[in-house]
């Protein structure tokens, strides 16, 4: 009996905290990703700054990121309103 | 002369909005919303794990009310008092019912019904190209005033209650700790919230010990003009700071206060059960004081209802509704709450006070009215409720006015330069977000300090904001109509309050006009000018648009329309 009434007085303060939680990042959920996209387009910039024009010394480093970046680079260009990707010979629409 | 037990006036209140939530919300939802369990919701159609997500109704509803309320339903009611209880209490009680639920649960249907779009996406698409425009018209005015309005009760509640000094900016520390225990240290929120709520009133009783008043003057300014200055660095810096370093953690304690604070209220009036001193209809209002009819249906906005209701509703809330039938208890009971802390408002400035004299003496112009006499009188009651002592009780409300007060302001000042920068971008400006925090700063300022910032002026733009708040309730009430119209449903419930609600804001537009016009305040002038001309055009609008609906084929039921594919599975039980 009372073991019961413990487990359901747990569960009932998870279930709270999950609320609270909730509560917490829900109205700024959008926001944070925005700021976080902000953040990787930043990033973007850095992994393509050669073929933008801007001297990059760590261009060795950054252009093997490229192929993991590759799926994002669609969006990325759109978003920077440009027509097509940076790098001449590499198109992906 | 004995007036009513507050007791008696509270369970009468609660019970009308109770039996509004129970049976009126009942009859929206089952015979003109007809909210289907089934329909698949935007939260679930679009989920995207940001802006749509499924959300717990209870929780929604939470941050729903939190956004919502705030403020400005204590400020309207602790002006309009002076009018005596009745009418206030009449129109608070009455107006959450009818049109405040109404309208919260009216929006946030609509909203759903169109993919989770805002109101303004809205006006364009039943009012035309036009109702976009119409709408960023009166939201950027919207915005200018509410900036302006809350300086000003801000630095006065400063003045006023000098032990708030300390929490209010005490509050930013404990913020900005809570935002660093979270995102940082990823420490668990429960705990979190615990200490940080423990801090805060930590903080009201060493602010209420040590109370800070400034020296007049402070730097070439009166007090109340310095704080203003303050607050509007402050919020200009707040709304270009990354939010999780200080709006998020704000948000978030200022919406646990504001359980506490309805809980201390309603508890204190529960315990003290004072009696009311004001009178029922104030025969022997202050010369200054304008006609109830229309002021009262403007002065109390928020709390009976308000338009800004609406772009909460649609904007963000809309988006994560789980099921539609979930709106009523977010929508309406969101409205419900909102006029309950009108009605805490109500009694503690009409049964705060000893005496009808000592109360009259309080109200003895239309300026005097607002928050602190809230404080005052609703400390007078905690201090006879709960035993708390009266200087104390009332730095804790002051504090809490403060916080919800100043949380709205960067908010909006935050959505001011957003404003700013898309009608810049209209004008073909491109403006970075530090200009444009300084053009909304700058416009901020400029307004409030026209109308007598330093207090002498009172809170003489607040009807204005509320007539402004109301045109943005009947502009959603116009395309509530308008859908309704189109699905061949009952629309009175809607329509009426919707033309009240125009004609009540249009006629106090006017009233105000003749006001400014004697008293020579020109910005304020201009303002109105622009809400009476936003008036009409949204009075044309609606009837181009109605008569036009009523043309149109009926558009089909969810019976026969909705497809599988619009359908959620049915609940597990």
């Amino acid at each position: 009996m009372a073991a019961s009434g413990l487990a359901r007085l747990r569960d009932g303060l998870r279930g709270l905290s999950r609320g609270l939680e909730e509560f917490y990042v829900a109205p700024y959920r959008r926001t944070m990703a925005r700021a976080r996209r902000d953040e990787e387009d930043l990033f973007m910039m850095l992994v393509l700054s050669e073929a933008l024009g801007i001297p990059n010394p760590a261009s060795g480093a950054t252009l093997e990121l490229l192929p993991e970046m590759l799926d994002r680079m669609h969006d990325w260009h759109i978003r920077q309103g440009m027509k097509d990707l940076p790098i001449e010979g590499l198109s992906c629409c | 002369m004995d007036g009513i037990n507050s007791l008696v006036l509270a369970v009468i209140g609660v019970a009308m909005m109770a039996a509004g939530y129970f049976l009126y919300s009942k009859f929206l939802s089952k015979k003109v919303y007809r909210l289907n369990v089934d329909f698949r919701t935007p939260s679930h159609e679009f989920n995207d794990g940001v802006d749509f997500v499924p959300t717990n109704k209870y929780v929604l509803w939470g941050h729903h009310f939190t956004s919502v309320a705030g403020a400005a339903p204590i400020i309207g009611p602790a002006v309009a008092v002076i009018w005596g209880w009745l009418p206030a209490f009449i129109w608070v009680v009455f107006g959450t019912v009818f049109l405040a639920g109404m309208h919260d649960l009216g929006a946030l249907w609509a909203s759903a019904r169109n993919k989770g779009q805002s109101i303004g996406t809205l006006s364009g698409r039943y009012i035309g190209a036009r109702g976009r425009n119409l709408f960023l018209a009166v939201i950027f005015l919207l915005l200018l005033m509410v900036v302006a309005a809350f300086a000003v009760v801000i630095s006065g509640l400063l003045v006023a209650q000098p032990g708030a000094v300390i929490p209010t900016w005490g509050a930013l520390i404990v913020a900005v700790c809570v935002g660093q225990a979270i995102y940082r240290f990823r420490m668990n929120l429960m705990v979190v919230s615990l200490v940080g709520v423990a801090a805060l009133y930590a903080l009201i009783v060493i602010g209420d010990r040590y109370p800070i008043e400034l020296p007049d003057p402070v730097l070439g300014m009166n007090p109340q003009g310095f704080w203003i200055v303050l607050l509007f660095v402050y919020a200009a810096v707040a709304s270009i700071l990354p939010v999780w370093v200080l709006l998020q953690p704000r948000d978030y304690i200022n919406g646990i206060q504001l359980f506490i604070g309805l809980g201390i209220l309603y508890g204190s009036v529960m315990i003290a059960t004072p009696t009311v001193v004001a009178p029922a209809w104030n025969e022997n209002v202050p010369a200054d004081t304008p006609s109830i009819v229309p002021l009262l249906f403007v002065t109390v906005a928020c709390g009976a209802i308000s338009g800004a209701h609406g772009v909460i509703a649609s904007g963000t809330t809309s988006k994560q509704l789980d099921r539609e039938s979930d709106a009523r208890f977010v929508g309406y009971f969101g409205a419900v709450g909102e006029g309950l802390l009108a009605l805490g408002a109500i009694l503690a400035t009409t049964a705060g006070f000893q005496s009808l004299q000592d109360w009259e003496a309080v109200y003895d112009s239309f300026s005097s009215g607002g928050v602190p006499v809230f404080v005052e009188g609703g400390g007078a009651i905690m201090n006879a409720g709960l035993g708390i002592p009266a200087g104390l009780s009332a730095t804790i409300l002051a504090t809490m006015a403060v916080l919800f007060a100043a949380t709205t302001m960067d908010t909006c000042m935050r959505l001011k330069r957003f404003v700013i920068q898309e009608i810049g971008q209209l004008a073909g400006i491109r403006l970075g977000t530090v200009v444009s925090t300084l053009l909304a700063t700058g416009l901020g300022l400029a307004l409030t300090f026209s109308q007598g910032g330093d207090g002498s002026g009172g809170l003489l733009i607040w009807p204005l904001f509320g007539t402004t708040n109301q045109l943005m309730a009947a502009l959603t009430l116009v395309i509530l109509t308008i859908m309704l119209m189109r699905k061949g449903r009952p629309f009175l419930p809607v329509l009426i309050p919707g033309l009240f609600v125009l004609v009540m804001s249009a006629w106090a537009a006017f009233v105000q006009l003749g006001t400014f016009f004697r008293d020579g305040e020109w910005l304020l002038l201009s303002i109105d000018v622009a809400i009476i001309v936003a008036a009409a055009w949204v009075l044309v609008e609606a009837v181009i648009a109605m008569s036009r609906a009523r043309h149109l084929p009926r558009e089909p039921e969810d019976e026969e329309a909705l497809t599988e594919a619009e359908k959620l599975p049915s609940r597990e039980r």
